[in-house]
């Protein structure tokens, strides 16, 4: 990690179409001996339902914390919607609403607690806010259990108040890290049905995920990321080119194809 | 496969060990402790020997019982179990149980309080050793008293388990259990004094208890040594016969707990209670504030630094009851004042990485510190000043009353604008959400002290005003030193306080990322 280095979108002087929603320009970020992400540089077009898939330890997550002002990069800027992320946080953290992946919530708040939390933190007005947090939790099917701490609750019903917690101020860009996660069956397809709708109106989500055919079948747009750099940007099918997204995955990162071996495993 | 699971134990404890050099300095200190305790009592129970038979078999009794009593309260009490060897993470490797038994129970003896256990057991040998019988008695007894003890533990772990499982009871536990750990000087004070009272009736007890499961299996060298084989025989039996009855409990428990997994599920409730979130302003302070008062009351970690304070002036009532002057009893708002103020210091620390949501949504730093700070002054304004007039009321010395409230609220507010600063810019190791609050996570304990040291060695320069008026008005008994201080605390301290929620806001707005980061590694 000398210097970041341009990744393949990095064409920030003569760009001259509509202001995307989420700019990032040579981000970088050291972990003591080890970094994380070397010089990833991508645009996100307002309006797209985008994917992020890697494998494990690619940096995704990495990434999109530097993306959302949640963790402070050693190179490089992100610019959301214009306002750059860094140098006006504040102002850049209104337009989003962030999914972080692995971090705790308050959960000593009952759900519907913890959702009006998140709105009140935001400085929004008290009514709008108790409308909005029973629309959602009723969305989210998670009415029933409103009343209950989130410490009791299931991973995947912790997934989705943290869901309806970014949702709240209704942000012009919805950064997801790895939304789906013991979601279950009903519930994604509920999800789903929420974020397309978004996208429709205009909003833009950005999702962080492993499952290829998930990200084929939602997204219009994916970056693949291995190793701390971006492979390939695009809409889905330049990306793919006519094979299925999972195959064009594990030729980019280059992933060991090899099933010999382990024979015995069929001697009972 | 009773060596493989030994072998295991030790090699998660050697382990642990490695992951981090402070865990193995908090082990040794543990060590240490064991040791001093352990060698004073092998060292108590050689020159038993010497002693009176009777003597000697009412001390070994009474000790015996207590241990083993111990063994079966402390792991419920504490929610503090080794369960490194968790037997339903056993389920699914099919260990045929008599093998599994014997592993589990053998396993519990590595661990400093198993150790420690065998060795003052170990240590009646010496004091029976009149002869050879009742040396070998004494062995046996030893021998059969420490597994029992082990047993005893897991039989009350296990038959509990479903119920700690429960976050309910977890939580309860740890607070109600936070009393007697407070209150362990009187409590200590007055069972001796009992026992010094009623010496006569111990060797009494030490005899009916050597007749029952719990003291049985520790009489059985002094009643060889007696002369009274017979009786030692019949309580031998006694012993091994609690030994297999707690054996046969254990291993019924287990066959149920391995195929019925403690289910912790609760009832689901619907909305409509927003409690204190609804009821504070809609500001994000407002909230902040909302939010931190609920964790007051449910978090297990904040609730029992809460009990705490309702018990100081018991202590100090106590103490003065003792040398019949209550002059201490002055420290109670201070005390009280300091504790509370103090225990924000440690408040991003406590969120954890549930923090992220203060950053994440773009809180500014100053509505962060301003809400937390006023959660605490919610519920210590009104402990500090119940204190200070309650001292007074309780004394007389009315002449007191200025001077103490300047001085106390001095501590509040100053406290709570350093601990303002302070957890905005440091993270100290505390137990994580969810966990025992007895629990030390291993961590940056180094950093922990300087943050606690250099905090209070600042707060005591900050509020040197104060303490130099309330001493001047103690020397020379002028009550215009009172009324100053009472200024001084009020004005002073709110300017403190003002300073600390602005200083510690700028702080955070321009290192939120960086203290997200610092918790993220504390996790």
């Amino acid at each position: 990690m000398t210097a970041p280095h341009p990744g393949p979108h990095s064409d920030p002087v003569g760009h001259t179409g509509p202001v995307p929603a989420l700019s990032i320009r040579g981000l970088a970020k050291r972990f003591g001996g080890k970094i994380a992400v070397d010089g990833i540089s991508l645009d996100v077009p307002a309006g797209s339902f985008f994917g992020i898939v890697g494998p494990n330890g690619a940096g995704k997550t990495t990434t999109l914390s530097m993306a959302t002002g949640l963790l402070r990069p050693d190179f490089g800027t992100a610019v959301v919607h214009g306002v750059d992320v860094w140098a006006r946080p504040l102002e850049a953290k209104k337009l989003m609403g962030i999914l972080p992946d692995g971090v705790r919530l308050f959960d000593r708040l009952t759900g519907e607690q913890l959702v009006t939390y998140s709105g009140l933190l935001r400085g929004m007005d008290k009514d709008v806010v108790a409308v909005r947090v029973g629309e959602l939790l009723e969305a989210l099917d998670l009415a029933p259990d409103a009343g209950n701490l989130v410490v009791d609750y299931s991973a995947g019903m912790t997934k989705k108040i943290a869901l309806a917690s970014a949702l709240i101020h209704a942000p012009r860009l919805l950064v997801l890290d790895e939304p789906f996660e013991s979601v279950d069956p009903v519930s994604a397809s509920n999800i789903r049905g929420i974020l397309d709708r978004y996208v429709g109106s205009g909003g833009t989500v950005i999702v962080s995920s492993h499952v290829m055919d998930l990200v084929q079948r939602m997204c219009d747009h994916v970056a693949v990321v291995a190793a701390g750099r971006l492979l390939a940007a695009g809409t889905v099918d330049e990306v793919r080119g006519g094979e299925s997204l999972e195959d064009r995955f594990v030729q980019l990162v280059g992933g060991r194809n090899h099933t010999e071996g382990l024979e015995w495993l069929g001697t009972f | 496969m009773v060596g493989h699971l030994l072998r295991l134990k030790l090699t998660l404890l050697r382990n642990g060990l490695r992951r981090s050099p402070w865990q193995l300095v908090g082990m040794a200190f543990g060590g240490l402790y064991a040791l001093g305790l352990v060698g004073a009592l092998v060292v108590a129970l050689v020159l038993l020997r010497r002693a009176d038979p009777e003597l000697a078999q009412t001390v070994v009794v009474l000790g015996g019982s207590a241990a083993l009593l111990g063994w079966g309260i402390v792991p419920v009490a504490a929610s503090a179990v080794d369960m490194t060897l968790d037997p339903s993470r056993f389920t699914t490797s099919a260990i045929p149980m008599r093998q599994l038994l014997t592993g589990l129970a053998l396993g519990g003896l590595i661990g400093i309080p198993g150790i420690a256990t065998a060795l003052v057991a170990l240590a009646t040998v010496w004091t029976w050793a009149r002869g050879p019988l009742p040396a070998v008695a004494a062995l046996v007894g030893a021998a059969v008293g420490v597994l029992s003890c082990i047993v005893l533990s897991r039989v009350v772990t296990t038959a509990t388990a479903s119920l700690a499982a429960s976050r309910r009871f977890k939580d309860a536990s740890a607070i109600v259990f936070m009393v007697p750990l407070v209150l362990m000087g009187p409590i200590v004070a007055g069972v001796g004094r009992g026992v010094s009272a009623s010496t006569g009736f111990l060797p009494e007890l030490a005899g009916t208890l050597s007749w029952t499961p719990l003291g049985a299996v520790w009489s059985l060298g002094g009643d060889v040594a007696a002369g009274r084989p017979v009786e030692a025989a019949v309580k031998l039996l006694v012993a091994l016969a609690t030994l297999a009855g707690l054996a046969w409990c254990w291993k019924l428990l287990l066959e149920r707990a391995l195929v019925n997994p403690p289910y912790a599920g609760s009832g689901s409730r619907k909305g409509g209670k927003l409690g204190l979130l609804g009821l504070m302003p809609a500001t994000p302070a407002g909230a902040v504030t909302a939010r931190a008062l609920i964790y007051w009351l449910r978090d297990p970690r904040y609730a029992g630094s809460l009990v705490v304070v309702p018990l100081l002036p018991i202590l100090l009532v106590f103490q003065g009851s003792r040398t019949g002057d209550y002059g201490t009893l002055a420290f109670a708002a201070p005390l009280a004042a300091f504790l509370l103020a103090w225990s924000i210091s440690a408040d991003v620390s406590y969120d954890n990485t549930a923090f992220a949501l203060h950053l994440a949504t773009g809180v500014k730093g100053a509505d962060d510190r301003l809400g937390r700070a006023l959660a605490c002054l919610a519920f210590a304004l009104p402990v500090v000043l119940i204190f200070a007039v309650g001292q007074c009321f309780f004394t007389g010395s009315w002449d007191a009353l200025p001077g103490q409230l300047g001085l106390s609220l001095g501590i509040l507010f100053t406290g709570l604008g350093l601990s303002s600063v302070v957890s905005a810019r440091y993270t100290v190791t505390v137990p994580l959400p969810g966990d025992s609050p007895f629990k030390k996570p291993p961590g940056n304990v180094g950093q922990t002290m300087a943050v606690q040291f250099a905090g209070m060695g600042i707060l005591g320069l900050l509020l040197l005003p104060e303490i130099v008026l309330r001493i001047a008005q103690l020397v020379t008994g002028n009550v215009l030193f009172g009324w100053a201080n009472l200024a001084v605390g009020l004005f002073l301290g709110l300017g403190l306080f003002v300073a600390g929620v602005r200083l510690g806001g700028k702080w955070l707005d321009a290192r939120g990322p960086e203290l997200l980061a610092q918790l993220t590694i504390n996790r």
